[in-house]
């Protein structure tokens, strides 16, 4: 008796969550043009996907900038976490405060002053200019992990494999990153999945000659829902839970 | 530098924000011997430790091993290994890697890198476990893998951190003894810090006791037991009851102490500062006390007191009694069936042969 209502709450606030996400799946396979009624089992929407040259293309352009971007910000915000943590300089931490303003600050604030930098510096928007921006809203995500992980990191390691005769640079290679990896792969895919789906920033900075998913599917919805979307939702979920099996498995096996 | 010195130092210093932590230290460690560095937390005694490794620099003075001088020579080009306080072993690395470590960087081929890891396990007691997670070892384990690591290196000097700090008591017993075997087995200079004297005492060749920055006493274990040559070794050495006074008297190297109710007492002189009439201390240790009841020897000197509690402890039972001038003292309990049963606020005698009682100038 008093096991059902925490019981239903929990099932409604989960049906709440994956109805509809199941619903885009199932649709997705709907042989019927319009997205109401169900006309039989059918891949029609995703060859029609893939004969949108347009779509395909944005798709390897937002897969290319998700990628470069996560690796870029990857690489700084180890640097800028390993500084962080480990010296004591002049405005470390103004540079930590400002880390998390990035991380705060509406989106769009962000999105209208780096078009204005662009712009003022004459910068042509496209790859370039995506690619600073994602850096810049990625680049703080992966600070904090980074440092998450190095809070917990044993002063005396380092020290220890100098002591065994390991010089700075092999001291880093084989002590520090393999012990910070499971958070450099966590910082990296948070930057990829934050990338992959950002709309506000790349609508601003994002010129003609660099389109990208998720603006080519805004402007596709504007014009009425069509059932490709749905077929592009649902490989996109595919990837999505490919990426998060692989990177559990990855954690799972460092830390065995 | 002599050369059958692993170890010499000369007027090191190290000061951090205008305070010495350590302050004009010298010290000679002959080859195979396990020296400890004694003292209570904050002594200076691991800022010493790490100029010896090399992560620290000396502001003054110099560092010798093997005759070679030291000072400007990095951590990773030094022929001294460190076990570090919670070991430091390579969470990402399995035993074998650990241990390997070091080799690796020697540039050791693989084969006869895995011989020597195999070797050296065998040593330390836990052959073929290579394979294994240091998380998966238990604390003993653990620490065996951390010397393992540092003596498969078979470095001139091994620098021990308080690697016993962790274990619990019993372990910790064990493993003192473990470790004075293996260092007598590779027959490696260790130098090792610790602020627990009974770690010192069982393991040690020769032991230095550091407060402030500075070496007070370098001796023996049993020598600085005996014979302490300052208050603060007598005090931290060991348990010891002091006892307050004014110097009245010395005939010879036996000193007269007048107590704070008049009564009189007799001990060694420790130190050649003192004056008649000037306030004393002297150390009686507990197991020095004769609980007398009437056979007393002629020679012997003594207070009453009164018993405050019987505090049993095995082996290392004692009785707390208070003594002429509010002095606490506490008298061994011998467990061969010869001490007496006491009734608390009894009065008892409490002698001691006056040889065996040191008596400094009091510290202010």
């Amino acid at each position: 008796m008093s096991h059902w209502l925490p019981r239903t709450y929990l099932a409604l606030v989960y049906l709440l969550l994956y109805v509809p996400i199941a619903v885009l799946v199932v649709f997705s396979f709907n042989d019927s043009r319009t997205g109401y009624e169900w006309g039989g089992l059918s891949l029609r929407w995703y060859e029609a996907l893939f004969d949108n040259r347009a779509m395909v293309r944005a798709m390897w352009n937002s897969l290319w900038l998700a990628l470069s971007a996560a690796t870029v910000s990857t690489l700084i915000g180890a640097l800028t976490a390993l500084a962080l943590h480990r010296y004591r300089f002049r405005g470390k931490q103004i540079l930590n405060g400002m880390l998390f303003v990035v991380m705060m600050s509406p989106e769009i604030v962000l999105a209208i002053s780096l078009l204005a930098l662009f712009l003022l510096v004459g910068m042509q928007l496209g790859y370039v200019s995506l690619l600073l921006a994602h850096v810049t809203f990625c680049l703080p995500f992966v600070v904090i992990t980074v440092m998450a992980r190095l809070s917990g990191f044993d002063e005396r390691l380092p020290e220890a494999a100098r002591d065994l005769g390991a010089s700075d640079f092999v001291m880093t290679r084989t002590v520090l990153i393999p012990v910070i990896m499971p958070a450099l792969l966590a910082g990296w895919l948070l930057g990829f999945t934050l990338s992959l789906d950002d709309v506000v920033v790349s609508t601003f900075v994002s010129g003609p000659t660099y389109e990208i998913l998720p603006l080519r599917i805004y402007s596709m919805v504007r014009v009425g829902l069509k059932p490709e979307v749905n077929a592009l939702g649902t490989l996109l979920l595919v990837f999505s839970l490919v990426m998060l099996i692989l990177s559990q498995w990855i954690l799972l096996r460092s830390r065995r | 530098m002599a050369s059958d010195s692993d170890l010499s130092c000369t007027g090191l210093v190290r000061r951090f924000s205008g305070h010495a932590a350590v302050d004009h230290v010298s010290l000679n460690v002959p080859a195979g011997t396990f020296f400890s560095i004694l003292g209570p937390s904050g002594c200076g005694k691991t800022t010493l430790l790490r100029m010896l490794a090399g992560f620290d620099k000396p502001d003054q003075g110099d560092i010798y091993i093997r005759g070679q001088r030291m000072n400007d020579v990095p951590p990773n080009r030094r022929p001294v290994n460190m076990v570090f306080q919670h070991l430091a072993l390579f969470p990402t690395m399995s035993v074998g890697d650990n241990i390997g470590y070091g080799l690796k960087r020697q540039k050791v081929p693989l084969a006869e890198r895995r011989k020597r890891i195999a070797e050296v396990l065998e040593q330390v007691g836990l052959p073929g476990l290579e394979g294994r997670n240091p998380q998966q070892l238990s604390g003993g384990q653990r620490q065996r893998v951390a010397l393992a690591r540092c003596l498969v290196l078979k470095p001139t000097l091994l620098l021990l951190d308080e690697p016993l700090g962790a274990l619990d008591l019993k372990l910790r017993e064990q493993m003192k003894v473990e470790l004075k075997h293996l260092q007598k087995a590779f027959g490696t200079t260790f130098v090792y810090i610790t602020h627990d004297q009974s770690e010192a005492m069982v393991m040690s060749d020769q032991v230095a006791v550091m407060k402030d920055g500075r070496f007070d006493q370098v001796a023996p274990p049993e020598a600085l037991y005996r014979e302490p040559a300052t208050p603060f070794v007598a005090g931290f050495v060991g348990d010891n009851n002091r006892i307050s006074g004014d110097l009245v008297a010395v005939q010879g190297e036996l000193a007269e102490i007048r107590l704070d109710d008049g009564s009189l007492v007799r001990g060694r002189i420790a130190s050649d500062d003192l004056e008649t009439g000037g306030r004393v201390d002297l150390f009686i240790r507990p197991e020095s006390l004769v609980l007398a009841g009437d056979a007393l020897n002629s020679g012997y000197s003594g207070m009453d007191a009164c018993i405050r509690s019987t505090l049993f402890d095995g082996a290392n039972s004692r009785v707390e009694a208070e003594g002429a001038g509010n002095n606490t003292l506490y008298a061994r309990l011998p467990q061969d069936g010869s001490a007496p049963r006491f009734n608390e606020n009894a009065t008892v005698r409490l002698a001691w042969d006056p040889a065996l009682a040191r008596v400094f100038g009091a510290r202010i």
